[in-house]
């Protein structure tokens, strides 16, 4: 699973995200236990969770919000507890909710946090134009932003993070709010700048991982139960490569289902009488795709649609987050 | 200064982008000029100083100064802004006083467009204009102090009419400690240095020999005092409490 990431070399080190064993404890309650891994240049990392999960504390000790109970994070090479400026100066950060100073307009606001980024007015104009258009603002440049949109207002969080175009970003949920047009928009977004950069974003819709991320951590309860790349996560399904027929209503879905068990390399036949839908799943993974057409051409059965399954990411999801619930 | 300078253009933005910096203004000046003519007896005294208008301040400052200070921290923490403003690369300290800076100037600004009352009392009479800035000075550092405690107890509250009360009744324990009002409650078990010392916490006192045109350097730096530690309280609170 490590020959897909990006190549380790020399002096990435200084690029990057590193967390070794973060801890935060509140009250009596672990939120986040001993959460360790590192993102290098090129890598968007998703990550992934129930709510609750403590995805958005672990965020906040990357980001120097929350001071990790123990443990440390570095973000270029930077302690974020010892030397915080200079590693928050390398971070573009949105925070979960995408808050931002709701009487001020856009315009004023990522003026705002230009200065304090230290951009210079050149540097400024050269930058506001080019997040404002990325993120299409150039409308509401000058409203409050409390009288903007949901979407607007996320928008103008992004903005925000990326005004500085920062080596590294962590995004709490960039898409939440955002309707499916914008929520393509900010994937392309995140995927035209993730060539060196370091993107951490956190996100409960699945798909978005398969989407944008060439990693994916599931945690849950505070722990990390998976670290891979989305289609390694994918490939553990029970889905991946089972194949679904759909049949008419005139089939006889018991005898299909019959016929399908005595394949040699069929482990289990499930149907569903509601939808007429017959899958099969493989031994080992194995491909039966090309064995069930066959079949099913050679006993005329009256196939609607044949699907091979690449996995299904929900269920792999379910299955890991609630496997470490029950035990 | 360039970081402080931007988080309190940005603060005093806000300040007069609601109606917030107006509404104080326009109090605080009705106010000022109610309690100088009516209560203070400006013409009635027949003397040519403006000791009527500087000795309503205290009180003024009680109730305004709460009302501008209670939203420094509390309205940062409840939008979630507070997150965002700590992530930026900015110290603590760099961002306690930068909103300070910006709310204190609120009120310089409050403070010197009463100057028509100036102008008043040097058409009717001779005063002695040193007294009056003396005064000016003690007045903007008193309410230095206020704000500086208002700016610790909305760092610690997310709630502002509970931030606003806090610190109007912790205002007033200050402005009176070298008062029987207060000093009743701790003579019956404190030792007398220790009483001492909390009577010369007072606000008032220390004000008042400001105000009579005493520009004492114990006094100033009595309230540049006031004003430090109060804000490195606020540093201290923001660090603890930030991010619950």
């Amino acid at each position: 699973m490590d020959n897909t990431r990006a190549p380790r070399r020399p002096g990435n080190e200084l690029k990057m995200i590193a967390a070794e064993g973060l801890v935060k404890t509140f009250g009596g309650r672990t939120a986040v236990d001993n959460v360790t891994f590192r993102v290098v240049p090129g890598e968007v990392l998703g990550f992934l969770g129930p709510n609750g999960a403590g995805k958005t504390t672990t965020m906040r000790m990357l980001a120097g919000f929350v001071a990790p109970t123990a443990g440390r994070a570095e973000i270029c090479g930077f302690s974020i507890d010892k030397q915080p400026v200079a590693a928050k100066q390398k971070l573009g950060y949105l925070p979960e909710g995408a808050p931002t100073y709701g009487e001020m307009t856009p315009r004023d606001f990522l003026r705002f946090i230009g200065e304090v980024r230290g951009l210079t007015a050149a540097e400024f104009r050269q930058r506001l134009g080019d997040v404002v258009e990325r993120l299409q603002l150039e409308e509401v440049l000058y409203q409050p932003i409390e009288t903007l949109s949901k979407g607007f207002r996320r928008r103008v969080g992004l903005a925000q993070a990326i005004l500085h175009d920062p080596p590294v970003l962590i995004l709490d949920e960039p898409t939440d709010g955002l309707d499916p047009n914008q929520k393509h928009e900010v994937r392309e977004l995140i995927r035209t700048m993730a060539p060196g950069k370091v993107i951490v974003i956190s996100t409960h819709i699945l798909e978005e991982v398969d989407a944008v991320c060439t990693r994916a951590i599931i945690i849950t309860n505070g722990r990390i139960v998976a670290d891979e790349e989305p289609a390694a996560l994918i490939r553990r399904s029970r889905y991946h490569n089972a194949v679904s027929l759909r049949l008419q209503h005139t089939a006889d879905l018991a005898a299909v289902a019959d016929d399908l068990r005595n394949l040699g390399e069929v482990r289990q036949v499930e149907v569903d009488n509601h939808e007429f839908t017959v899958t099969a799943f493989p031994k080992d993974n194995a491909l039966i795709v090309s064995a069930i057409g066959a079949l099913a051409a050679e006993r005329r059965w009256p196939v609607e649609q044949l699907h091979l399954e690449a996995g299904r990411l929900d269920e792999v999801f379910r299955t890991i987050t609630t496997a470490d619930r029950d035990a | 200064m360039g970081i402080i300078g931007s988080i309190g253009k940005r603060e005093l933005q806000s300040y007069f982008a609601t109606p917030l910096a107006y509404v104080f203004i326009v109090i605080f000046l009705a106010l000022s000029g109610l309690f100088t003519f009516y209560l203070g007896g400006f013409y009635e005294r027949g003397q040519a100083d403006l000791s009527p208008f500087f000795n309503f301040h205290p009180w003024l400052y009680l109730f305004l100064v709460p009302a501008i200070a209670m939203r420094l921290w509390a309205e940062e923490r409840k939008s979630g802004s507070v997150e965002l403003l700590m992530t930026l690369p900015v110290t603590l300290w760099q961002a306690v006083l930068g909103k300070f800076l910006a709310a204190w100037l609120c009120i310089a600004i409050a403070l010197a467009l009463t100057f028509p009352i100036w102008v008043t009392v040097n058409y009717l009479g001779e005063p002695d204009n040193g007294v009056i800035v003396a005064a000016y000075i003690g007045s903007l550092l008193m309410a230095g102090g206020f704000l500086a405690i208002g700016s610790c107890i909305s760092a610690a509250n997310r709630n502002q009419v509970v931030a606003f009360i806090l610190t109007v009744v912790i205002c007033f324990l200050f402005m009176l400690a070298g008062f029987p009002l207060v000093l009743d409650f701790f003579s019956g078990w404190l030792p007398g240095p220790l009483l001492d010392a909390v009577a010369s916490l007072s606000f008032l006192t220390h004000y008042a020999a400001i105000s009579k045109g005493v520009l004492d350097l114990r006094d100033v730096l009595y309230f540049l005092l006031v004003i430090g530690v109060w804000l490195f309280a606020t540093t201290i609170v923001l660090d603890l409490k930030k991010a619950d």
